[in-house]
């Protein structure tokens, strides 16, 4: 209890030195502002002139939409000119045009089912991968959320403390992710420690394909799952009271008021949270990569990373096949988000 | 004492502690270890010696051997608690070790050597939190560069996306201009194109610009958010018109308005997303290890990930310098948790 209060007086009282901090520095930064203003008004008011209130538009909307078009609507052109050109020349000018070649590399099978009879097996390892990943670990990861968020919405002592502690790990960078977890999965790290103190035996966690596997789900739902908590929790409170004391009058029992009232009401939430989610999990590559670099062999070789490794790590850089790759990849997550928008359409009609 | 009792028993109305109270609370308190626990022990460990850290089953507080300096040596002697012959015990430093046998004498009277078998001393130790590994770290991971890199590269591309995602928000929500649908789509579908589907022809983007190799290379292209136009457009919707036009009257030009009306009322949205651009850029990873392959431009994520391939075993090192790229964020969480959570909450990006 003590702590918990300590704690409160603690929110209270950090904006306030903040401010004390802050305060000569804002005024300076205030007066500064003034004076760009003024050249800035000086430099743009002829250019108001010419092009009237309404063209002014433009100009706001302009920088950002350069970025926009440049960084983002020009490579996706590019990339369909990368995925039907061959060799490994990054200047579109130097690349010779192989048509389908590079599609057809990725999907000549014998057995789609068997990466091992496919012309190119490392991208195939990698879909089946990325599937596996994204189907568990969003499954686990979105069922988690969702109790804890239900947790978090119940009547706590110290709330705010027990969210922020979810949600702490969501800040941390997949690099420092990895690190951790690599720290404590070592063959002489803390999980064996207990391990063996229980009377068990040491495993290496990071050097056998099913544990690899397991513990890149385990540490992505870890990292990741305080944010959905997050938005599952907002959902929640904004389910009315007065619902829940409908049922309750009803003699609703708790599992049955979950029933008919939280889950139908929380579709729409869920619904954002499933989206995200799946976004996510299908580009998993940032915490891997550090963590497992892959392996071993390439149990934990998702579909990024292999873009990045044909496009950028290896010897030859095989841009057209990485570009081909990436294509697959913006198809996957098209369908996922016309799926999950039509399955929200007909929800809300329902 | 039993205001706190029933205050912290203080559940569900009627009854007392209903059994998915407790439930709930062994749920938090699990919660609690795995969230906080494998960050509380990557902190812990980061102060211990290479020594320390390959024991196993390892402990949790970071432990040192206590030394004496005995008259007569030069180098502090290891101290050892030693069972003698008689069942008695005896505190004594270690001179030499021979095999099985080490040569002890006691600190208060060193001219006498005693021997005993090594089996029959057991180390003295002390808690002991460490700062060798972090300022050998430093020196050796070239720290100060890597993080001045990380700062650049936050700090030009927050406030670059500030300004032109406010920018363009002030354009889209207050003037009705010909082409403003049209922008908003292009806004919509970017949002749609995550950098893991387009990495080879940005890269060639980067390329051409001669940003390859170059912190500008990350700075630009990911300053135009689209979840950040949103944010601020939905935001700046709510500020009414009239109070443009008041401006107007008095022959303010739209980028006054914008500068001295606009910007201060929309603080509030400015600040959630330049703590999200913050949160982004400093943990950013793919991007920045696709761009920079010279070492001294490296980021922390960056370097961070390299560094722990290249030492394989120096755990010690690795540790201190996770610790210390992941203390900045922790310190804005600190500090701005209460923003960042109902930022989320409310806007559900990330």
């Amino acid at each position: 209890m003590a702590t918990n209060s300590a704690l409160q007086r603690r929110n209270k009282r950090a904006p306030g030195i903040l401010q004390m901090v802050l305060s000569p520095v804002v005024s300076l930064l205030s007066a500064l502002f003034q004076g760009v203003i003024y050249i800035i008004d000086f430099v743009m008011k002829p250019l108001q002139d010419r092009l009237g209130v309404r063209g002014m538009a433009y100009v706001f909307v302009l920088p950002n939409l350069l970025i926009f078009g440049i960084f983002i609507l020009l490579p996706m052109l590019l990339n369909f000119y990368y995925a039907f050109t061959g060799g490994t020349q990054l200047f579109p000018q130097n690349r010779p045009f192989v048509g389908l070649d590079n599609l057809t590399t990725l999907f000549t099978c014998d057995n789609f089912l068997d990466p091992n009879s496919c012309r190119d097996d490392l991208f195939w390892r990698a879909v089946f991968n990325t599937l596996g990943y994204v189907t568990l670990q969003v499954g686990t990861m979105v069922v988690l959320s969702l109790i804890t968020a239900m947790v978090l919405n119940a009547k706590i002592v110290a709330r705010g403390f027990f969210r922020s502690v979810f949600f702490y790990p969501v800040l941390l960078s997949p690099v420092v992710v990895a690190l951790i977890w690599k720290w404590i999965l070592q063959q002489n790290g803390l999980l064996n420690g207990l391990l063996v103190s229980l009377g068990g035996e040491s495993v290496s966690f990071l050097t056998n394909a099913a544990w690899a596997q397991t513990w890149v789900i385990v540490i992505s739902v870890w990292a990741q799952m305080g944010f959905f908590t997050l938005i599952l929790l907002a959902g929640l409170q904004s389910i009315p009271g007065e619902y829940y004391e409908a049922a309750a009058i009803d003699g609703a029992s708790r599992w049955q008021s979950f029933r008919s009232v939280t889950l139908p009401l929380l579709m729409p939430t869920m619904l954002v949270v499933l989206v995200l989610a799946l976004i996510r999990a299908v580009q998993v590559f940032d915490q891997v990569f550090p963590f497992t670099g892959g392996g071993p062999g390439t149990a934990t070789q998702y579909m990024v990373q292999y873009i990045y490794q044909t496009g950028f790590a290896n010897q030859t850089k095989e841009y057209g096949l990485a570009a081909a790759a990436s294509l697959v990849m913006a198809m996957f997550l098209l369908i996922l988000t016309t799926l999950q928008l039509r399955l929200g359409r007909s929800s809300d009609a329902a | 004492m039993r205001t706190v009792l029933s205050f912290l028993t203080r559940t569900r109305g009627s009854k007392r502690l209903h059994i998915t109270d407790l439930l709930t609370y062994a749920y938090l308190l699990l919660g609690t270890v795995i969230m906080f626990g494998p960050v509380i022990w990557l902190v812990m460990s980061s102060f211990k010696p290479q020594a320390e850290l390959v024991r196993f089953p390892p402990r949790f507080l970071p432990y040192r051997q206590e030394t004496a300096t005995v008259v007569g040596y030069d180098e502090p002697l290891q101290l050892f608690t030693v069972t003698m012959e008689d069942g008695t015990t005896r505190t004594l430093a270690q001179v030499r070790r021979v095999g099985i046998e080490a040569q002890m004498i006691d600190p208060a009277s060193p001219d006498e050597i005693i021997r005993v078998n090594i089996n029959q001393r057991t180390p003295v130790e002390e808690v002991y939190f460490g700062l060798e590994n972090y300022t050998e770290g430093i020196n050796r991971f070239n720290f100060w560069q890597y993080f001045r890199n990380s700062l650049v590269v936050t700090i030009a591309s927050t406030l670059l996306t500030l300004l032109i995602n406010s920018m363009a928000a002030f354009a889209l929500s207050k003037y009705k201009f010909r082409g403003r649908d049209a922008v908003l789509m292009i806004t919509i579908s970017t949002l749609m194109v995550p950098v893991s589907v387009i990495l080879i022809p940005v890269f060639l983007v980067i390329t051409e610009v001669g940003w390859n190799n170059n912190l500008l290379g990350i700075i630009v292209p990911a300053a135009a958010t689209p979840t950040g136009v949103f944010l601020l457009r939905q935001y700046m919707l709510t500020i009414p018109d009239e109070l443009l036009d008041s401006a107007r009257i008095d022959g303010a030009s739209e980028w006054r308005i914008y500068l001295q009306i606009i910007l201060p009322l929309a603080r509030p949205a400015l600040a959630v997303l330049a703590i999200f651009s913050v949160m982004w850029r400093w943990n950013d990873f793919l991007w920045p290890l696709i761009v920079l392959s010279r070492s001294e431009l490296f980021t922390l994520q960056v370097g961070l990930n390299s560094f722990q391939g290249e030492l394989q075993v120096q755990w010690n090192l690795i540790l201190a310098m996770t610790v210390l790229t992941l203390l900045p964020i922790t310190f804005v969480f600190a500090f701005l948790q209460r923003y960042i959570t109902t930022g989320i909450a409310t806007t559900g990006m990330k």
